[in-house]
Protein backbone atom coordinates (compact mmCIF):
# COMPACT_ATOMS: atom_id res chain seq x y z
CA UNK A 1 0.00 0.00 0.00
CA UNK A 2 1.64 3.46 -0.80
CA UNK A 3 0.86 6.98 0.31
CA UNK A 4 0.42 9.74 -2.02
CA UNK A 5 0.34 13.40 -1.32
CA UNK A 6 -1.21 16.14 -4.30
CA UNK A 7 -0.48 19.65 -3.74
CA UNK A 8 -3.31 21.32 -5.18
CA UNK A 9 -3.08 24.65 -2.92
CA UNK A 10 -4.06 27.43 -5.87
CA UNK A 11 -5.73 25.68 -8.47
CA UNK A 12 -8.99 26.35 -9.18
CA UNK A 13 -11.91 24.57 -10.16
CA UNK A 14 -11.55 21.65 -11.96
CA UNK A 15 -7.72 21.43 -11.11
CA UNK A 16 -8.23 19.92 -7.66
CA UNK A 17 -10.00 17.11 -9.20
CA UNK A 18 -7.95 16.64 -12.46
CA UNK A 19 -5.21 16.38 -10.09
CA UNK A 20 -6.76 13.60 -8.35
CA UNK A 21 -8.33 11.42 -10.90
CA UNK A 22 -4.98 11.58 -12.35
CA UNK A 23 -3.03 10.23 -9.02
CA UNK A 24 -5.89 7.76 -8.52
CA UNK A 25 -5.57 6.33 -11.71
CA UNK A 26 -1.91 5.02 -11.92
CA UNK A 27 -2.62 4.22 -7.92
CA UNK A 28 -3.59 0.34 -6.34
CA UNK A 29 -6.51 -0.59 -4.46
CA UNK A 30 -6.22 0.40 -0.77
CA UNK A 31 -3.51 3.51 -1.23
CA UNK A 32 -4.02 6.33 0.34
CA UNK A 33 -3.54 9.94 -1.29
CA UNK A 34 -3.77 12.83 0.53
CA UNK A 35 -4.38 15.91 -1.28
CA UNK A 36 -4.45 19.67 0.04
CA UNK A 37 -6.59 22.58 -1.50
CA UNK A 38 -7.60 26.43 -1.45
CA UNK A 39 -10.73 25.97 -3.49
CA UNK A 40 -13.23 25.76 -1.05
CA UNK A 41 -15.70 24.03 -3.21
CA UNK A 42 -13.80 21.04 -2.54
CA UNK A 43 -15.71 20.26 0.23
CA UNK A 44 -18.84 19.24 -1.10
CA UNK A 45 -16.98 18.04 -4.38
CA UNK A 46 -15.12 15.56 -3.28
CA UNK A 47 -17.89 14.09 -1.85
CA UNK A 48 -19.73 14.04 -5.04
CA UNK A 49 -15.64 12.47 -6.60
CA UNK A 50 -15.73 9.64 -4.50
CA UNK A 51 -19.06 8.54 -4.40
CA UNK A 52 -19.19 8.29 -8.45
CA UNK A 53 -15.57 7.22 -8.74
CA UNK A 54 -16.02 4.66 -5.96
CA UNK A 55 -13.52 5.92 -3.66
CA UNK A 56 -13.65 6.11 -0.41
CA UNK A 57 -12.98 9.65 1.47
CA UNK A 58 -10.90 8.70 4.71
CA UNK A 59 -10.93 12.31 6.39
CA UNK A 60 -11.55 15.77 5.45
CA UNK A 61 -10.45 18.71 7.91
CA UNK A 62 -10.86 21.91 7.35
CA UNK A 63 -7.36 24.51 8.14
CA UNK A 64 -7.19 28.62 7.67
CA UNK A 65 -8.18 28.70 3.96
CA UNK A 66 -7.40 25.16 3.03
CA UNK A 67 -8.71 22.08 2.97
CA UNK A 68 -7.44 18.43 3.25
CA UNK A 69 -8.63 15.27 2.32
CA UNK A 70 -7.12 11.50 2.75
CA UNK A 71 -9.16 9.27 0.04
CA UNK A 72 -8.67 5.78 0.12
CA UNK A 73 -8.54 3.96 -3.49
CA UNK A 74 -11.30 1.72 -3.86
CA UNK B 1 -22.08 18.61 -25.30
CA UNK B 2 -22.21 20.31 -28.09
CA UNK B 3 -19.97 23.35 -28.28
CA UNK B 4 -22.30 25.93 -30.86
CA UNK B 5 -20.76 28.91 -29.30
CA UNK B 6 -17.61 30.75 -30.09
CA UNK B 7 -17.68 33.11 -27.25
CA UNK B 8 -14.61 33.00 -24.86
CA UNK B 9 -17.22 32.90 -21.30
CA UNK B 10 -19.25 29.65 -22.81
CA UNK B 11 -16.08 27.97 -23.98
CA UNK B 12 -14.41 28.16 -20.61
CA UNK B 13 -17.56 26.54 -19.13
CA UNK B 14 -17.98 23.60 -21.64
CA UNK B 15 -14.23 23.06 -21.03
CA UNK B 16 -14.42 23.14 -17.33
CA UNK B 17 -17.44 20.81 -17.42
CA UNK B 18 -15.80 18.33 -20.23
CA UNK B 19 -12.72 18.63 -17.49
CA UNK B 20 -14.65 17.87 -14.21
CA UNK B 21 -16.93 14.85 -16.16
CA UNK B 22 -13.40 13.19 -17.62
CA UNK B 23 -11.80 13.41 -13.71
CA UNK B 24 -15.02 11.81 -12.56
CA UNK B 25 -14.32 8.78 -14.41
CA UNK B 26 -17.05 9.47 -17.26
CA UNK B 27 -16.89 9.05 -20.99
CA UNK B 28 -16.90 12.33 -23.19
CA UNK B 29 -17.07 13.70 -26.33
CA UNK B 30 -17.73 17.32 -27.13
CA UNK B 31 -19.24 17.88 -30.49
CA UNK B 32 -18.34 21.22 -32.00
CA UNK B 33 -20.46 23.40 -34.80
CA UNK B 34 -20.73 26.26 -35.92
CA UNK B 35 -19.24 29.19 -33.98
CA UNK B 36 -17.58 26.53 -31.77
CA UNK B 37 -15.21 25.29 -34.86
CA UNK B 38 -13.37 28.23 -33.90
CA UNK B 39 -11.98 27.00 -30.68
CA UNK B 40 -10.73 24.55 -31.94
CA UNK B 41 -8.91 26.60 -35.51
CA UNK B 42 -4.67 26.83 -34.75
CA UNK B 43 -3.70 29.93 -33.80
CA UNK B 44 -1.60 30.12 -36.97
CA UNK B 45 -2.53 30.57 -40.55
CA UNK B 46 -2.79 27.76 -42.67
CA UNK B 47 -2.13 27.81 -46.42
CA UNK B 48 -5.22 26.11 -47.96
CA UNK B 49 -7.26 26.59 -51.12
CA UNK B 50 -10.14 28.89 -50.40
CA UNK B 51 -13.48 30.73 -52.24
CA UNK B 52 -13.56 34.12 -51.69
CA UNK B 53 -16.70 33.80 -49.11
CA UNK B 54 -14.79 31.52 -47.20
CA UNK B 55 -11.48 33.59 -46.89
CA UNK B 56 -14.05 36.68 -45.54
CA UNK B 57 -15.53 34.01 -42.95
CA UNK B 58 -11.81 33.09 -42.18
CA UNK B 59 -10.96 36.38 -42.03
CA UNK B 60 -13.28 37.63 -39.68
CA UNK B 61 -13.84 34.66 -37.11
CA UNK B 62 -11.51 34.44 -34.36
CA UNK B 63 -8.56 31.85 -35.65
CA UNK B 64 -8.18 29.84 -31.90
CA UNK B 65 -8.77 29.68 -28.06
CA UNK B 66 -6.80 32.50 -27.59
CA UNK B 67 -8.85 34.95 -29.80
CA UNK B 68 -12.08 34.75 -28.50
CA UNK B 69 -13.98 37.44 -26.76
CA UNK B 70 -16.74 37.31 -24.18
CA UNK B 71 -20.15 37.07 -24.70
CA UNK B 72 -21.07 40.14 -22.55
CA UNK B 73 -19.06 43.29 -21.56
CA UNK B 74 -16.35 42.67 -24.39
CA UNK B 75 -16.47 46.15 -25.06
CA UNK B 76 -14.17 45.80 -28.40
CA UNK B 77 -12.01 43.67 -26.73
CA UNK B 78 -10.90 45.66 -23.53
CA UNK B 79 -13.32 43.63 -20.98
CA UNK B 80 -11.77 40.66 -22.38
CA UNK B 81 -8.14 41.64 -21.81
CA UNK B 82 -9.22 42.41 -18.02
CA UNK B 83 -10.91 39.12 -18.02
CA UNK B 84 -8.08 37.51 -18.98
CA UNK B 85 -5.96 39.23 -17.12
CA UNK B 86 -8.04 38.74 -13.37
CA UNK B 87 -8.20 34.88 -14.59
CA UNK B 88 -4.54 34.74 -14.96
CA UNK B 89 -4.11 36.32 -11.36
CA UNK B 90 -6.72 34.26 -9.87
CA UNK B 91 -4.78 31.20 -11.46
CA UNK B 92 -7.62 30.36 -13.06
CA UNK B 93 -6.59 28.05 -16.10
CA UNK B 94 -6.89 29.67 -19.79
CA UNK B 95 -8.95 28.03 -22.25
CA UNK B 96 -6.11 26.56 -24.21
CA UNK B 97 -4.63 24.75 -21.32
CA UNK B 98 -8.08 23.38 -20.52
CA UNK B 99 -8.18 22.02 -24.14
CA UNK B 100 -5.39 20.60 -23.78
CA UNK B 101 -6.14 19.08 -20.25
CA UNK B 102 -9.28 17.89 -21.77
CA UNK B 103 -7.29 16.28 -24.53
CA UNK B 104 -4.95 14.61 -21.91
CA UNK B 105 -7.56 13.14 -20.11
CA UNK B 106 -9.01 11.19 -23.33
CA UNK B 107 -12.16 13.56 -24.16
CA UNK B 108 -13.16 13.42 -27.57
CA UNK B 109 -13.00 16.24 -29.52
CA UNK B 110 -15.52 15.94 -32.76
CA UNK B 111 -15.70 18.56 -35.20
CA UNK B 112 -19.20 18.73 -37.50
CA UNK B 113 -18.11 18.44 -41.00
CA UNK B 114 -21.40 20.49 -42.26
CA UNK B 115 -20.58 23.33 -40.25
CA UNK B 116 -16.91 23.40 -41.41
CA UNK B 117 -18.21 22.90 -45.17
CA UNK B 118 -20.58 26.22 -44.54
CA UNK B 119 -17.49 28.16 -42.70
CA UNK B 120 -14.61 27.19 -45.17
CA UNK B 121 -12.75 25.34 -42.48
CA UNK B 122 -10.15 22.80 -43.83
CA UNK B 123 -9.37 19.58 -41.26
CA UNK B 124 -5.83 21.31 -41.73
CA UNK B 125 -7.07 24.44 -39.89
CA UNK B 126 -7.73 22.56 -36.47
CA UNK B 127 -5.82 21.48 -33.61
CA UNK B 128 -4.79 17.57 -33.70
CA UNK B 129 -6.75 15.05 -32.10
CA UNK B 130 -9.74 16.02 -33.61
CA UNK B 131 -12.19 13.84 -35.01
CA UNK B 132 -14.67 14.39 -38.25
CA UNK B 133 -18.12 13.76 -38.01
CA UNK B 134 -21.78 14.65 -38.44
CA UNK B 135 -25.12 14.33 -35.99
CA UNK B 136 -25.39 10.34 -35.79
CA UNK B 137 -22.37 10.19 -34.40
CA UNK B 138 -23.30 12.91 -31.80
CA UNK B 139 -26.50 11.57 -31.42
CA UNK B 140 -25.11 7.91 -30.97
CA UNK B 141 -22.81 9.17 -28.16
CA UNK B 142 -25.46 11.30 -27.02
CA UNK B 143 -28.21 8.24 -26.29
CA UNK B 144 -25.29 6.63 -24.14
CA UNK B 145 -24.74 9.77 -22.05
CA UNK B 146 -26.41 10.83 -19.01
CA UNK B 147 -25.66 14.50 -19.12
CA UNK B 148 -26.38 16.19 -22.45
CA UNK B 149 -25.43 19.81 -22.71
CA UNK B 150 -26.03 22.48 -25.18
CA UNK B 151 -23.36 25.37 -25.04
Amino acid sequence: MAEKYINARGLQCPGPVVELFKVAKVSEKGDLITIEVTDMAFKKDIAAWCRKTNNELVSLCEGEGTLKAVIRKG
Amino acid sequence: MIMFSGDLDKAMAGLIIANGAAAMGDEVTMFFTFWGLNILRKAQKIKVRKSFMEKMFGFMMPRGADKLGLSKMNMGGMGTLMMKGIMRKKRVSSLPELIESAQDLGVKFIACTMSMDVMGIKPEELIDGVEFAGVATYLGEADEANVNLFI
